[in-house]
């Protein structure tokens, strides 16, 4: 591996003055967020958004020539013995080409989003979502400039780490956002994630831009560790979305109950406007579901990174330990979802203590207990 | 992984019926003891233990059984460590020791979890496998008489052919890329992403792939250490090695023949920041031989994260250090002592401890002597010594200095036990004094110390560095590696894969007329089975126009009542926690979008084939 010798202290520097920048804007977006759910709360909270509804209205206008078309409705059992169903129209003189599908008597509505139907927050919430853009710009370039200043990942201590850990859950926010998922109220608890991730790492975590030590001159840095940090990401928005279904799940118990605000005397409009408490508890298991294999990657490659630098793929060093704890409570957690007795607030519980297992990997670990993974710069 | 134990259905039901509904390929489960005697509780027993239940709870404690070898020092890990943190808890030491928490990934209760884990995983496993082998030999499960009944339902009239119509169904599921079977009833069934299965037993075989690994890497692996000063040599044996620990199948008679001379070694450090002395390269440079002609000699370099592979064995290199280099002269002039002696790093910077012992000091006043030294090699001494004492500030030699006592007396080499090279055992030593006061010498390079009491002299001649190597022989490797794959591939099928079920009746009603009906059975985690089926409905009604009354409301298939149907690969337990619908939309005809509905339909891992 080429190393190149010195630090461009320039590009170092311009690193940190673009996370800076990335927080402040984060912390703008983290306020446009909040103002987002103030103005929502104001406007009354329907349950059908605007969106919905010019959409049913275009669904009406495509009927009209119903005599041409092809038309199919899908009866759905529901989970509590209720059903829905799904309607698909087609044009017969377009061919196949699907009008619309869509859902009606659902038994879990959906509630609108933070904004509610109030547009002065969905201005606002737009306007969120452009400055979480930027702020994830300057982010992705003061990570990008970091490796570029020393000619390698810029993933080699905490600080670095935590940095690139922040992106990645802004990335997967804004992923959700770009595949059309409505998921905009996930914003001001990513950015409140994102900012906390950020502060330690600038206030506790800091380290000069520098080269590694050379335990860390590998290839499987880019590889074990980079996935190590998409996973942290991933994860890290899989979390907050159960804390969110715990949430909603109470709320629905105590709106059952006749009480009228939700759980820890928040605002029972705030718990409105969230997803009903099945989509995010589904959502919760898909984003887990689809990074346990992944952590399952990362940690192979660091076995075998580990028998390349220490002549053995497995010690049980702390840091492999918890890798795999973590690994075993994310399984459990998989495991609960599909078994009687355990799914819903149960399997949840387990989400929240494997999201736990992964953050003291990373915190606690590296702080609180030397092995060989004592890369962290720092203290 | 995840569709597994659902249910199996209560009461007098249709056995057909059942059996199409089940989507799993996992025993069912009972809750209490069947049969008599003691039989009966063995098997009872058994299915205890082979549940997903008692397995979630297996899974959990190992999770936590983890814990402790993280938080307590190990004994395989560093023995060192271990021996400092008995030393300082005496009370608890025995308690812990009893509880084996030295040891915890060898314990008796650690291993208890996991064998009981994987043999509940085998008892799970191997039926289910048997039960999955009959499934792909079988057809796809017969339609059910009451297609309302199924979670996924619609159905439509039409003029056209009821045979046609099946076949015309049979076509296009075939073409989704279903297994499909056309039944005599006249009915088509059809079943896909058997993948979800083959992926989820892949991964729970892997597991067992990777035990052995780990299993026949315990048995067959050994692993030795040493330290080599430059310009000396190693061969690969146990006279040679520091220490070596072996195995069943590996002792120190296998060591694989090879050897190696140490030419020199380069270590750059950060010369400034806040992490100034951070290593950031070392390399061994070497030449090696294999086998028994040591003459023949092949260059290498040896780095961390680039270990050499020789025969049968890796060499890494896991540390290195500095031995100053001393020539000991006695009272008469003779040279009893010279050469290099590693030193032993304390700190980041280096700070080395070690002792030279004059083993042939020869005899003093008539007596026979030896000689023991006891110091500090500093390879950046500081100028204000008097105030730091002996500490580095750097790890490269730039300013190197050897600090120096002295012992007079029996070494107590001769007694013919083991020694720490790296310890003085003072017993039968005395500490040379010079006026009343210990004697110490500060020595830089080339400097001498005339020792007290006509002792001789000391010079500092320089310093070499070394270099300390483990030599390791692990096979097992490849079949760990194997399982490990293989495990991520059976993980990416059984979480991605949706295993699903639709079947397709077109039969004539008494008026005449064709009622075609579509079902489906899928987990109930995606809405996707709902939409593969109106996807189909639409396909097929190409084949099947839909009479026009009738697309007016499709949702009253004929005579048959409008399904309520129940979930029935759902637990009830569902039910309890399914949150209530917040309201009903304002219009009934309003169909409400799917397409950005958002958090229903996230980032769907389980589209995928």
């Amino acid at each position: 591996m080429h190393l190149a010798s010195g630090v461009d202290l320039q590009l170092a520097d311009l690193s940190n003055k673009l996370i800076y920048s990335a927080m402040a804007v984060y912390l703008i977006a983290m306020f446009a967020y909040m103002f987002e759910w103030t103005f929502g709360s104001k406007g009354a909270v329907a349950v059908r958004s605007v969106e919905q509804a010019s959409l049913a209205e275009t669904v009406a206008a495509a009927n009209e020539p119903v005599k041409a078309a092809k038309r199919v409705t899908v009866t759905v059992a529901s989970a509590n013995g209720g059903t829905t169903t799904l309607t698909r129209t087609a044009l017969a003189d377009a061919g196949a080409t699907v009008v619309t599908s869509g859902r009606g008597e659902a038994d879990a509505v959906d509630g609108p989003g933070a904004a509610g139907t109030s547009e002065k927050g969905d201005l606002v919430g737009r306007m969120a979502v452009s400055l979480t853009v930027l702020g994830a710009l300057l982010h992705a370039g003061a990570v990008v400039s970091r490796g570029l200043s020393v000619m390698r990942w810029p993933w080699g201590n905490m600080y670095e780490f935590s940095c690139a850990f922040g992106l990645t859950m802004v990335l997967a926010y804004l992923g959700l956002l770009v595949a059309k998922k409505k998921a905009r109220w996930l914003g001001l608890p990513v950015m409140l994630a994102v900012l906390l991730t950020l502060g330690l790492a600038v206030s506790v975590l800091y380290t000069d831009s520098e080269q590694l030590v050379p335990a860390l001159h590998s290839y499987w840095l880019a590889i074990h560790v980079s996935t190590a940090i998409i996973c942290g990401g991933f994860l890290y928005a899989a979390f907050v979305t159960t804390l969110l279904y715990l949430g909603k799940d109470r709320y629905d118990q105590r709106a059952a109950e006749g009480l009228t605000t939700g759980p820890l005397g928040t605002p029972a409009s705030v718990w409105q406007r969230l997803p009903a408490a099945s989509s995010l508890d589904r959502l919760s298991y898909r984003i887990n579901a689809m990074v346990f294999p992944l952590w399952t990657f990362t940690i192979i490659a660091g076995a075998i990174w580990a028998e390349a630098a220490w002549g053995k793929y497995w010690e049980w060093d702390p840091k492999e330990t918890w890798s795999f704890i973590t690994w075993v409570a994310y399984a459990a957690y998989l495991h609960a979802r599909a078994t009687a007795g355990w799914k819903g607030r149960k399997a949840a519980y387990l989400a929240l203590l494997a999201f736990s297992f992964y953050l003291f990997n990373f915190y606690g670990v590296n702080i609180f207990i030397t092995g060989k993974h004592s890369y962290a710069g720092v203290g | 992984m995840s569709d597994t134990r659902t249910r199996a259905p209560e009461g007098p039901e249709d056995v057909t019926d059942a059996e199409a509904e089940r989507l799993s390929s996992a025993p069912a489960e009972t809750d209490s003891p069947t049969g008599i005697g003691v039989l009966g509780w063995f098997r009872w027993m058994w299915r205890q233990l082979t549940s997903m239940r008692v397995a979630l709870i297996l899974l959990f404690l190992l999770s936590l059984a983890a814990i402790p070898g993280s938080l307590i020092p190990q004994t395989s890990q560093n023995s060192f460590k271990v021996e400092t943190w008995k030393a300082a808890h005496k009370s608890l030491t025995p308690i812990y020791e009893k509880l084996q928490l030295f040891d915890v990934y060898s314990s008796v209760w650690f291993s208890a979890i996991y064998i009981l884990l994987f043999v509940s995983l085998a008892g799970c496993i191997i039926p289910r496998t048997w039960q999955f082998v009959g499934v792909l030999r079988a057809k796809p499960p017969a339609a059910p008489r009451n297609l309302t009944r199924m979670p996924v339902y619609a159905a439509w009239h039409t003029d056209a052919d009821p045979e046609a119509v099946n076949r015309a169904a049979y076509q296009r599921l075939r073409k989704r890329g279903f297994r499909v079977h056309m039944e005599e009833a006249g009915a088509v069934a059809a079943e896909k992403g058997y993948l979800r299965e083959v992926g989820n037993l892949l991964f729970h075989f892997s597991l067992f792939a990777l035990l052995a690994g780990f299993a026949w890497a315990s048995l067959a692996s050994g692993q030795g250490g040493k330290l080599v000063i430059v310009g000396q040599g190693y061969s690969n044996t146990t006279t040679q090695l520091d220490d070596f620990t072996g195995s069943a199948f590996y002792t120190s008679d296998d060591l694989d023949p090879f050897g190696f001379k140490l030419d020199g070694f380069t270590a750059e450090y950060q010369t400034g920041g806040d992490q100034m002395g951070t290593p950031r390269e070392y390399a061994a440079h070497i030449r090696y031989w294999t086998g028994s002609d040591d003459t023949k000699l092949t260059k290498a370099d040896i780095e961390v994260n680039h270990p050499l592979e020789i025969g049968g064995s890796k060499v890494f290199l896991i540390g290195h250090g500095y031995a100053p280099v001393v020539t000991v002269k006695n009272a008469k002039g003779e040279t009893v002592y010279a050469g290099p002696t590693a030193f032993l790093p304390q700190d980041g910077n280096l700070t080395s401890t070690g002792v030279v012992k004059v083993n042939d000091y020869g005899e003093k006043d008539g007596k026979k002597t030896q000689l023991g030294f006891q110091g500090y090699f500093l390879p950046t001494a500081p100028v204000n010594f008097e105030q730091t004492g002996p500490v580095s500030l750097f790890p490269a030699a730039a300013e190197p200095m050897l600090v120096l006592t002295a012992y007079a007396g029996d070494l107590g080499t001769d007694s013919g036990l083991p020694q720490n090279v790296y310890q003085l055992n003072t017993q039968h030593l005395t500490q040379l004094k010079q006026d009343g006061d210990i004697a110490r010498a500060r020595l830089k390079p080339g400097q001498g110390w005339s020792l007290p009491d006509g002792y001789g002299t000391v010079t500092f001649d320089g310093y070499q560095e070394w270099a300390s190597f483990t030599v390791s022989h692990r096979p097992g490797n490849a079949i760990a590696l194997t399982g490990a794959v293989c495990a991520i591939l059976g993980l990416i099928g059984s979480l991605f894969v949706q295993r699903r079920r639709i079947w397709v009746r077109a039969v004539t009603t008494p008026d005449g007329r064709t009622l075609v009906e579509a079902a489906g059975l899928a987990r109930s985690e995606s809405a996707k089975i709902a939409e593969e089926l109106a996807e189909l409905a639409v396909d097929l009604q190409d084949d099947a126009p839909a009479t026009e009354s009738e697309s007016e409301s499709a949702t009253e298939p004929g005579s048959e009542p409008a399904a309520k149907p129940e979930a029935r690969a759902e637990d009830a337990s569902d039910a309890e926690e399914a949150p209530t619908a917040e309201s009903t939309p304002a219009s009934d005809e309003a169909v409400v979008s799917d397409k950005p509905s958002g958090p229903t339909s996230p980032a769907d891992p389980s589209s995928k084939e």
